[in-house]
């Protein structure tokens, strides 16, 4: 799906191959250094210029569709890029789940992967990586980025709306001095 | 039921001497938790068990209470029971066990620590219940259920007719189908007698009940043990109750002590009561006569100077025992003694009820009860003495029954009546009462503290709940459970008898299945079978 162009501890970018093949807002995706398999959760994305600091200019005013757009300078597909960013939330290794931060960041060029739905299942066992989107500081907001994963792991579930009122229980105690942030969630992710 | 659908939540806070906090599980709804029911608390090294005393709803956040969530969406409503919005409820701990083989064995005894925090705490099972309570035995007696309970709450009728006991309860709250079923429990398990004051007929031979037939009463159900004594041989006969002894009472065994019991009942002045004593001093047993035989003359004028009554006093003296003699039962020499039969019976371990028939005045009532219970009490004082001094046998344990036990037992006649006496004493003379009241705070505060076990059904003026609770710890908690008590066939039990208090339904009490139970012939064939069996099969059954 693409690999690592920027990595730390915490979370690494990633470029697609494609330009908009970008995974889902709030998706499970994993990648590998070496022997530790990282996993994480699509935080956010962009689709830009490749040269930094330069915008690409408004085309299409002669043309009759976008895909026209797009036809007509070729190019356009080689100078526009598509990145998004991970934050890291659990590992494996030695074949052992673990529900928190790996010992060193991906590598660079490393291949990144959309998880499979029995992944996802197996990563939504634990609810732990609730608290660390929570206090992550991302452009999007919070609520939005966990009702989006939560609603993409309900899908793996065979009872779905168990999971997430689990999910729901979970927040309600994370959030309980918060009430209208966990409102913001509830309303997100209602089944 | 598992132990999963038994949980409730959690230990969260609490105190030995305020009770404990519990907080509910998620999953377990706040409305079906109940006040005055049983749970268990796991501790790490012992189990508690404990009434719960309070329920109540908590919020994580006030906002959250400021500005309510969309509950009527289920889901919302479903994620935030047990986390931002929860039930809480209030435990009183009562006894605890040990998990080790040695408390085992010992049995549930006095809490002294709380559960730790987090402990786990479930609904209490009913073997739970029979651990603290024990079994139906030859010795316990099922008087009832818990609250939403099926087992069976048992009673060591042994244990308590050693003290003196009370039910209360306000009207028609099932006082008297309590009283009847304690009292079949004791002819079928204690080795106590009973003597029985029924002022409204209830006890002997029927009972009323409320939007239905008649119910049986003792003797239908112990034909052998039980003998009913009248005052109204009329009534009686009419009721189509078979009696065995029709009650005269003659003037001369009416004492002084009888008429000051009845001061206010007849309207007399202190003074009166003070002149019936004047007039005993002179005539002795026939000073009631003697009154009544004075006429307005010189001579009485003179008898009553000499006795420094005055004349207004007599006259009120005179008026109140006008009423007397008005009772149909009363003659100037009684035919028979009926205190001798009364013991005649008792002695021969028969059980003895007293109809008051149409005479169900309180007048007819005071005078009676009072009368032969003081002359009873005072022979079974004589017989215990000499036994204490020669080794001769003891009276039969004796238990009185009386209703409207206020008017005996009031602070300004407790100090000086019989059954005051009987009250404070406890078992010294191997005699205890059993009580009846509707308005427990007309009792002497002392007697009420003497009561070793108390019963009591819906209460609801507050001078009555704290004269029943007056002295029992953890009051304001069993306060909210006896206030929340349904208005019939519910009741609140501790004391003595009890290793804790318990909310029960009493039994059901007048169908053919409870008068099987209750007369005690299906125990009889319970154990015959078996006996049966055993015969059959050798001794093998008893490992
Ligand atoms: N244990 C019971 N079994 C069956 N019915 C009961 C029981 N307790 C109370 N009741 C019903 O309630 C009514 C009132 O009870 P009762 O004992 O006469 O009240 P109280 O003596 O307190 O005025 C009875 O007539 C009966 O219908
Ligand atoms: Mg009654």
């Amino acid at each position: 799906m693409g690999e690592v162009v920027e990595a730390s501890t915490a979370d690494f970018v990633a470029q697609c191959y494609e330009l908009y093949q970008l995974p889902p807002l709030g998706s499970l995706v994993k990648t590998r250094d070496q022997e530790v398999e990282l996993y994480g959760v699509v935080c956010n994305a962009t689709t830009a210029g490749l040269e930094p600091g330069r915008r690409p200019i408004a085309r299409g005013r002669d043309e009759a569709t976008e895909e026209a757009v797009y036809q007509s300078s070729p190019q356009l597909m080689k100078l526009l890029r598509s990145e998004f960013s991970v934050l890291v939330a659990a590992h494996r290794q030695e074949g052992k789940l673990y529900h928190y931060l790996p010992p060193k960041p991906a590598r660079i060029h490393s291949f990144v992967y959309q998880c499979p739905p029995a992944e996802v299942k197996e990563l939504s066992q634990s609810l732990d990586f609730l608290t660390v989107l929570l206090n992550a500081r991302l452009p999007v907001s919070p609520e939005e980025l966990i009702a989006a994963c939560l609603r993409h792991m309900g899908q793996a579930q065979e009872d779905r709306r168990a999971f997430l009122v689990a999910a729901g229980k979970e927040l309600a105690v994370l959030l309980g001095d918060e009430p209208n942030r966990l409102r913001a969630v509830l309303g997100r992710i209602k089944p | 039921m598992t132990q999963e659908d038994n949980r409730l939540g959690i230990v969260v806070s609490g105190s030995l001497s305020k009770g404990i906090e519990v907080r509910l599980d998620g999953a377990a709804s706040v409305e079906d938790v109940v006040v005055g029911r049983y749970v268990t608390m796991e501790g790490q090294r012992r189990r508690f068990f404990g009434m719960i005393t309070d329920v109540g709803l908590g919020v994580t956040d006030q906002r959250l209470a400021l500005n309510p969530p969309d509950v009527s969406d289920p889901f919302v409503a479903q994620v935030l029971a047990g986390t931002s919005t929860y039930g809480i409820f209030h435990v009183t701990p009562y006894l605890t066990i040990g998990g080790d083989v040695a408390s085992l064995l010992e049995g549930p005894q006095p809490v002294k620590t709380v559960p730790s925090h987090f402990s786990a705490v479930n609904l209490a099972s009913d073997q739970d219940i029979e651990l603290v309570f024990g079994k139906e035995d030859s010795e316990r007696f099922w008087i009832g259920n818990p609250l939403d309970m099926e087992t069976k709450i048992c009673l060591n009728l042994e244990e308590l007719v050693k003290r003196s006991n009370g039910i209360f309860g306000k009207s028609g709250t099932g006082k008297t189908f309590l009283t009847r079923i304690l009292l079949c429990g004791m002819l079928q398990k204690s080795k106590a007698v009973n003597l029985v004051f029924d002022m409204h007929n209830e006890y002997g031979w029927a009972g009323t009940r409320e939007g239905g037939p008649p119910v049986k009463a003792l003797k239908q159900l112990f034909q052998s043990k039980v003998a009913i004594f009248t005052l109204d041989e009329a009534n009686s006969r009419r009721r189509g109750v078979s009696t065995d002894f029709v009650v005269r009472i003659g003037y001369d065994e009416i004492e002084p002590e009888d008429m000051a019991l009845l001061r206010q009942t007849l309207n007399l002045t202190e003074l009166a009561i003070g002149a019936v004593y004047e007039l005993h001093r002179k005539f002795g047993r026939d000073w009631l006569q003697a009154a009544l035989d004075l006429k307005d003359s010189d001579e009485t004028g003179a008898l009553l100077e000499e006795l420094k009554i005055h004349e207004s006093t007599f006259q009120n003296l005179k008026r109140g025992l006008a009423n007397i003699r008005r009772l149909p039962f009363i003659e100037p020499h009684a035919p028979d003694d009926v205190v001798n039969r009364i013991l005649d019976h008792l002695d021969r371990g028969i059980n003895v009820v007293l109809e008051f028939g149409r005479y169900r005045d309180v007048t007819a009532y005071v005078l009676v009860a009072n009368m032969l219970t003081r002359r009873i009490y005072a022979q079974y004082q004589a017989r215990t003495e000499k036994a204490d001094a020669d080794g001769s046998a003891k009276p039969q344990p004796l238990v009185i029954t009386i209703e409207e036990a206020h008017k005996f037992l009031n602070s300004e006649v407790a100090g000086q009546t019989t059954f005051g006496m009987i009250a404070r004493e406890m078992r010294k003379y191997n005699v205890t009462l059993l009580v009846i009241d509707q308005r427990p705070s007309g009792i002497d505060e002392e007697v009420m503290s003497q009561l070793g076990t108390k019963i009591t059904c819906l209460l609801d003026n507050e001078r009555d709940i704290d004269s029943v609770l007056a002295g029992v710890s953890g009051r304001s908690e069993l306060k909210a459970v006896l206030a929340k008590l349904s208005s019939r066939q519910q009741a609140l039990i501790f004391g003595h008898a009890v290793p804790m208090p318990v909310a029960f339904q009493p039994r059901e009490y007048g169908s053919a299945a409870s008068y099987s139970e209750f007369s005690g012939s299906a125990l009889e064939a319970g154990k015959q079978a078996e006996k049966d069996i055993e015969e059959l099969w050798g001794d093998s059954g008893a490992s």
